[in-house]
């Protein structure tokens, strides 16, 4: 077992895509941590660098103490699961989970009590003896999953492991490795363009875009304090409402007169956007104390919620998630207030976050 | 008696269950198709079927006029001349035949072995200006090989491959190899790249991950495109013509054309010979014929 150190990576293709701008990372040993971004952010990059199966244009990477930058994949001692399984179509499940240590060299007896540990581990019992074409793909997940860890790798490296599963099987998944990455306590790099999967999972998260590091941080802090506007947009379903404001009377106000509670040590020299959870706001009868007059766009019925769109005379209309008991009909006018702390809010210019 | 409650309850006679006539036409219709499907058989087969009967006639029965259909006396004579002439000794023809064999087997051994690695690198691997180079290649394809013959005459003869069974080889797997390198990555695609990355994790290089996992998986495609490559090379007459002159190094085709234009022409002969000649291509396309399908459909598919 083993932390992984990426510092100043960068990797340009020959064709002169920049996959990787700039990424430094620093990943704590037995740590469960999530890169997370859009598709095309370099998270993929990155992490097939961190395998090997790239080669950076420059930066370092180490693994535990050995720097990596030189040596092919197999001996860098990760495992990997792919996407797309990658499981060898014309070999047995048992042989699939035994490939990688019989191309180590190890004894019989060895391979075959790792592979039913793995077995076990994994629950593939009845499925040993079936090609991966008769495996569903829950099933070929869990194999492929069984083949990383049954050669006891420094580190775990997954690239969209779940993504090709329904959303069910996704959940049941989910648990199960993080379950797993809990009882054997090795590092593991995720890959994910899932804020779900990323939050439920992530003992850190790193968020990607355009091949930078736009905010490192645990799920909580990523959430309460997104650090530039790209991530307040990213995380959150739906996303933060990103509104424009100005300090007026020890107040935030929007266009419309919305007021929020500043947070301290606000800078006062440029244009200013803070980003408000949609819980953080709440629809109200018209005129009620503090609100802003709006009108109901659209009202989503989630079942256990319902997210309102509200326009409050602002450019942008603002999502409100509120308890079902909250009812109001579309075009209905209403109040929009707001109820929680000081929000984060950001540079308009260089969107990044300031207070 | 059981009445079933369906019958019982019906308000008129059982309603006829056969499955209704095709709306339009009917039997008219089935007349008129089978009707232009055979005159369009009988015109597509009629050569072959002539060049059939030709051949195993005697000569006296090939230019009887009218034509014999059916009551000639058959004979397998004009197969003997095509491979053994009046001494006893191979004819220059079988000469021809084995420069065919020699010349389309390793024009397209040598595409294949050039071509399905390069596609492979096209498809797995970031190229500068992939889409320009991949287009170049193609593009080598553009002219029909007459439009080049003469600078390609003048260049062979200038470095003494003219008249060698090399110098046909050569052209014909670069004739080949953009085919092989076009057809061959739409196949490559098809294969994930998974399997190779997960293959090096487990200790293998990237060749021997190609060799091991990719390759097994592309044999269908490399047997289609092999076949039309073969069939290529095997058919070609016009580099065939002018690149040779000897019949020491003369292919098929211009060797059994070389026989029409005598004052007099043994059609028998020719008619043998044009059989022997579309017998091999006809019986490997025929082996490899699930591969072909395969081939040919493989690539339409997504995962």
């Amino acid at each position: 077992m083993a932390g992984i150190e990426v510092t100043t990576l960068h990797k340009r293709y020959p064709d002169g895509t920049v996959a990787v701008e700039h990424v430094d990372l620093s990943i704590g040993d037995g740590e469960l941590f999530v890169m997370l971004g859009p598709s095309g952010c370099g998270k993929t990059t990155t992490l097939r660098a961190i395998a090997g199966l790239e080669r950076q244009t420059s930066g370092d990477i180490r693994i535990g103490d050995t720097l990596v930058n030189d040596l092919p994949p197999a001996e860098r001692d990760i495992a990997m699961v792919f996407q797309f399984y990658a499981l060898y179509p014309h070999l047995r499940t048992r042989d699939n989970l035994a490939f990688p240590l019989r191309a180590e060299g190890l004894p019989k007896a060895e391979v075959e009590e790792r592979v039913a540990e793995a077995a076990r581990l994994m629950r593939l019992g009845p499925l040993l003896d079936r090609r991966p074409h008769r495996l569903s793909g829950g099933e070929q997940q869990r194999v492929a999953l069984a083949r990383a860890l049954v050669r006891r790798p420094r580190a775990f490296l997954m690239d969209e492991p779940l993504t090709n599963l329904d959303a069910e099987l996704r959940a049941d998944m989910r648990t199960e490795i993080k379950h797993l990455q809990g009882e054997l306590g090795t590092t593991m790099v995720y890959v994910t363009h899932d804020q779900v999967e990323a939050m439920s999972l992530g003992h850190r998260i790193a968020i990607l875009n355009k091949g930078r590091v736009e905010q490192i941080g645990t799920p909580l802090e990523v959430y309460d304090r997104p650090a530039s506007l790209f991530c307040a947009a990213f995380i959150g379903s739906p996303p933060m409402n990103l509104i424009e404001v100005e300090l007026a009377d020890g107040k935030l106000r929007s266009k419309s007169g919305l007021a929020l509670t500043p947070p301290p040590n606000l800078p006062l020299d440029r244009s200013l956007i803070a980003g408000v959870r949609p819980e953080a706001l709440e629809v109200t009868e018209p005129g009620a104390d503090g609100s802003v007059p709006g009108r109901v766009v659209s009202a989503e019925w989630l079942g256990d919620e319902i997210i309102y769109v509200v326009d409050h005379g602002d450019q942008r209309d603002v999502r409100v998630r509120m308890p079902l008991n909250v009812r109001f009909a579309a075009d209905a006018p209403v109040g929009l207030r707001h109820t929680g702390g000081p929000p984060p809010v950001y540079d308009a210019n260089t969107e990044e976050l300031v207070a | 008696m059981a009445v079933s409650v369906d019958e019982a309850v019906s308000p008129g006679p059982v309603r006829d269950r056969r499955p209704p006539r095709r709306r339009s036409g009917g039997r008219g219709r089935v007349v008129i198709e089978v009707a232009v499907l055979a005159v369009l058989a009988a015109v597509m087969l009629f050569p072959v079927l002539w060049m059939i009967e030709t051949s195993i006639k005697e000569n006296r029965d090939v230019y009887a006029i009218p034509a014999k259909f059916f009551d000639f006396t058959v004979t397998l004579d004009h197969f003997k001349d095509v491979f053994v002439d009046s001494g006893g000794g191979p004819t220059t023809l079988s000469g021809s035949f084995l420069n065919s064999v020699i010349v389309a087997g390793v024009s397209t051994v040598l595409a294949t072995v050039l071509g399905v690695p390069a596609a492979w690198a096209y498809s797995r691997f970031s190229v500068k200006a992939k889409k320009d180079q991949l287009f170049f290649i193609l593009s080598t394809r553009f002219m029909p090989p007459v439009v080049v013959v003469i600078p390609i005459f003048l260049m062979y003869r200038q470095v003494g491959l003219f008249d060698t069974k090399l110098g046909l080889i050569l052209i014909y797997t670069a004739f080949n190899v953009p085919f092989t390198i076009w057809m061959m990555k739409g196949f490559v695609d098809e294969v994930p790249a998974e399997y190779e990355d997960a293959a090096m994790l487990d200790g293998y290089t990237r060749l021997q991950a190609f060799w091991k996992f990719t390759l097994p998986l592309l044999l269908p495609g490399i047997a289609a495109t092999a076949v039309f490559a073969l069939i290529f090379s095997w058919n070609e007459f016009v580099f065939a013509i002018f690149l040779t002159s000897s019949d020491a190094v003369r292919t098929a085709p211009p060797a059994i054309a070389g026989l029409i234009g005598g004052t007099t022409v043994d059609w028998g002969l020719v008619a043998a010979a044009s059989i022997v000649f579309a017998l091999p291509v006809l019986v490997f396309s025929y082996l490899v014929r699930k591969h072909l399908v395969a081939g040919v459909t493989l690539g339409a598919v997504r995962r």
